[in-house]
């Protein structure tokens, strides 16, 4: 139900590029927003939502859905693009984002954006309601799937690891983690700041399937989403090394980029090398 | 004499009862489920029940998933972890999203007792009643338990239950109505009106006997839902006596007398005084014991109510 047939690289590239112009467009006109760490999202995303989710866009609330939950939901400027271009809502409305009435907030609303599974915006919280509805799928005997995006900085919430902790207890191999590991935090590296490395073996630990891929790679992207789902009897993480601002030069790896949005000028830059 | 349950083991009951005919309903706990009663459903409904381990952030988050799945989840800790550790999960995960989970948290107040403050928590009310869209019941004895946790299974919207450990007198008949947001008045006189809620209640139904043998007419409100408040109740009840106690066993910051005070004061004006903590941590001792330390007695309440009548403008 509701999937397109699998999509190439090449395509799924072109997507991607539709992604990163309508971020750089909401953003430079909402005036507020993280293109940084939206942009390190996109080709995770894409990949997910055009190859991978068992999803009906007409159908929001479709009970057997696969679900997405970005936890990390100040990037949500990229999950609004990619599910408008999915037909979740109309293409048009991105322009509106964190307007006042805009069904756009600044933060994920399940309340007025279809598609957004738990209002969010608070980093640590997302792996847990990810847990919660994988319980949920096991209690009714479902077979759909659970996904949830993490920030590499995210992972300093002692929530996290409570949620790491439970999902590999009660064995939840319908859930999967995806780590987006730009490296990068608000005040700076996360070596910096509060370095949750080594990474990989936090969760091994925890006792999670670890993968680690480069997030910006499609084929690697897409067999590791497969690998998670035929791996049994325990959770998987993808840890995506990806770039912060992946996709426009002057945001690539820039601390600055995290919370900044483009001016009209630097926006035409983007737009430039977007082609 | 009366019979003395505590309400937390009415709420294991009614998950045991409720949760036979409605498989919606998932409990989850924190490794606290015999203090709680959850372990009652637990026992009975293995596959429904998740043991969460020490740790309620994950918990509530949790429960908010199972929610958006259809499921019904009630949550349970002690008040102090679950309203406390968990506030800004509840605040933006559950609520914000409004998402239908039931926090149901025992060990509420001083009355918890020998475990002492870190263990009494007499915040709550005030917690949950701030965050926009949460409902707020504390029910006076095990039977509006029952009918409290009853009533919450087909609530919109989420929902917190605060519960005691120690047993209380049982005051409310099986077929005594109860409805979330309609305050039911347990007894009826002109000259003042005592607001109360959870164990209070009971002292409020003794002050009002004592009341009366000084030929002062008390009525008594059993107010069990704190939010949305009953204000058309609060104000028929306060426009006949014009002079109002409240009375509950948590600090005076935000919970009933703060709720009540707020309405009052902007549509009917008049004397209000409050029962309550003040400002204090609890400590170790035995119920009663912490009742009169923080003038949570029957007698407190009469001083009290005296002082409000003593100043109605005549
Ligand atoms: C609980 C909480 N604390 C602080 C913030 C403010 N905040 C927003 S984004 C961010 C940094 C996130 O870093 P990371 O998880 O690495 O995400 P990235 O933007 O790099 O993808 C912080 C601290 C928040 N949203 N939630
Ligand atoms: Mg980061």
């Amino acid at each position: 139900m509701g999937n397109l047939p699998q999509l190439d690289v090449k395509s799924l590239g072109e997507r991607a590029k539709v992604i990163r112009n309508h971020i750089i467009r909401m953003l430079a006109k909402s005036g507020s927003g993280h293109p940084g760490s939206s942009l390190s999202t996109v080709d995770l995303l894409v990949a997910l939502y055009y190859n991978k989710l068992r999803h009906n866009p007409q159908m929001p609330a479709w009970p057997d859905r696969d679900r997405f939950i970005l936890s990390k939901g100040h990037a949500c400027p990229a999950l609004y693009a990619v599910l408008a271009e999915r037909g979740y809502f109309e293409v048009s409305k991105l322009d509106t984002l964190r307007q006042f009435g805009s069904m756009l907030q600044g933060h994920p609303c399940m309340k007025t954006t279809p598609g957004i599974e738990i209002s969010g915006g608070s980093l640590g919280q997302g792996l847990s309601v990810g847990l919660g509805i994988a319980l949920a799928a096991r209690l009714d005997k479902k077979d759909y799937r659970t996904y949830v995006m993490l920030g590499d900085g995210e992972l300093e919430e002692g929530q996290i690891w409570e949620s790491a902790m439970a999902s590999s207890h009660f064995k939840m191999d319908n859930l999967c983690a995806i780590i987006d590991q730009n490296d990068l935090q608000i005040d700076g590296p996360i070596r910096d700041i509060m370095s949750p490395h080594p990474i990989p073996d936090k969760w091994n630990s925890f006792g999670w399937h670890t993968l680690e891929i480069d997030g910006h790679d499609y084929p690697s992207i897409m067999s590791a989403y497969n690998e998670a789902e035929n791996t049994k009897g325990r959770p998987t993480v993808i840890i995506a090394k990806t770039v912060k601002g992946k996709g426009v030069s002057f945001m690539e790896n820039q601390v600055d980029w995290h919370g900044k949005t483009p001016s009209k000028e630097e926006a035409e830059r983007a737009f430039a090398e977007l082609k | 004499m009366t019979e003395m349950i505590a309400t937390r083991q009415a709420y294991g009951d009614a998950l045991v009862e409720f949760g036979e005919k409605n498989k919606a309903i998932v409990v989850l706990d924190a490794d606290l489920s015999k203090s709680t009663t959850t372990a009652k459903f637990g026992k009975k409904y293995p596959d429904r029940f998740f043991n969460m381990g020490i740790a309620e952030a994950n918990m509530i988050g949790t429960a908010a998933g199972l929610a958006t799945c259809g499921k019904i989840p009630f949550v349970s800790s002690f008040s102090i972890f679950a309203t406390g550790r968990a506030w800004e999960q509840i605040r933006n995960t559950v609520c914000y999203s409004g998402v239908n989970v039931r926090i149901v948290a025992t060990h509420s107040g001083v009355s918890v007792g020998p475990d002492g403050a870190s263990h009494q928590c007499i915040e709550d009310l005030s917690l949950m009643r701030t965050i926009p869209t949460m409902t707020v019941i504390e029910p006076c004895d095990a039977v509006e338990t029952r009918k409290s946790i009853m009533a919450s299974i087909d609530y919109k919207g989420p929902l917190y239950i605060r519960l005691g450990r120690a047993a209380v007198p049982v005051l409310t008949k099986k077929e005594d109505p109860f409805v979330i947001g309609k305050a039911n008045i347990l007894r009826t006189g002109n000259d003042i009106a005592i607001i109360a809620c959870g164990a209070l209640v009971a002292h409020a139904l003794t002050a009002a006997d004592i009341l009366q043998k000084e030929g002062i007419q008390a009525s008594v409100v059993n107010m069990h839902t704190l939010k949305p408040l009953d204000n058309a109740t609060l104000l028929e009840v306060a426009k006949r006596t014009k002079a109002v106690v409240t009375a509950e066993q948590h600090v005076l910051d935000g919970g009933l007398g703060s709720a009540v005070a707020s309405i009052l004061s902007r549509n009917y004006p008049l004397p209000v005084e409050m029962i309550g903590i003040d400002n204090r941590f609890g400590q170790s001792g035995d119920p009663d014991v912490l009742f009169k330390e923080y003038h949570l007695l029957p007698e407190d309440i009469v001083i009290a109510a005296k002082r409000a009548i003593g100043r109605k403008q005549l």
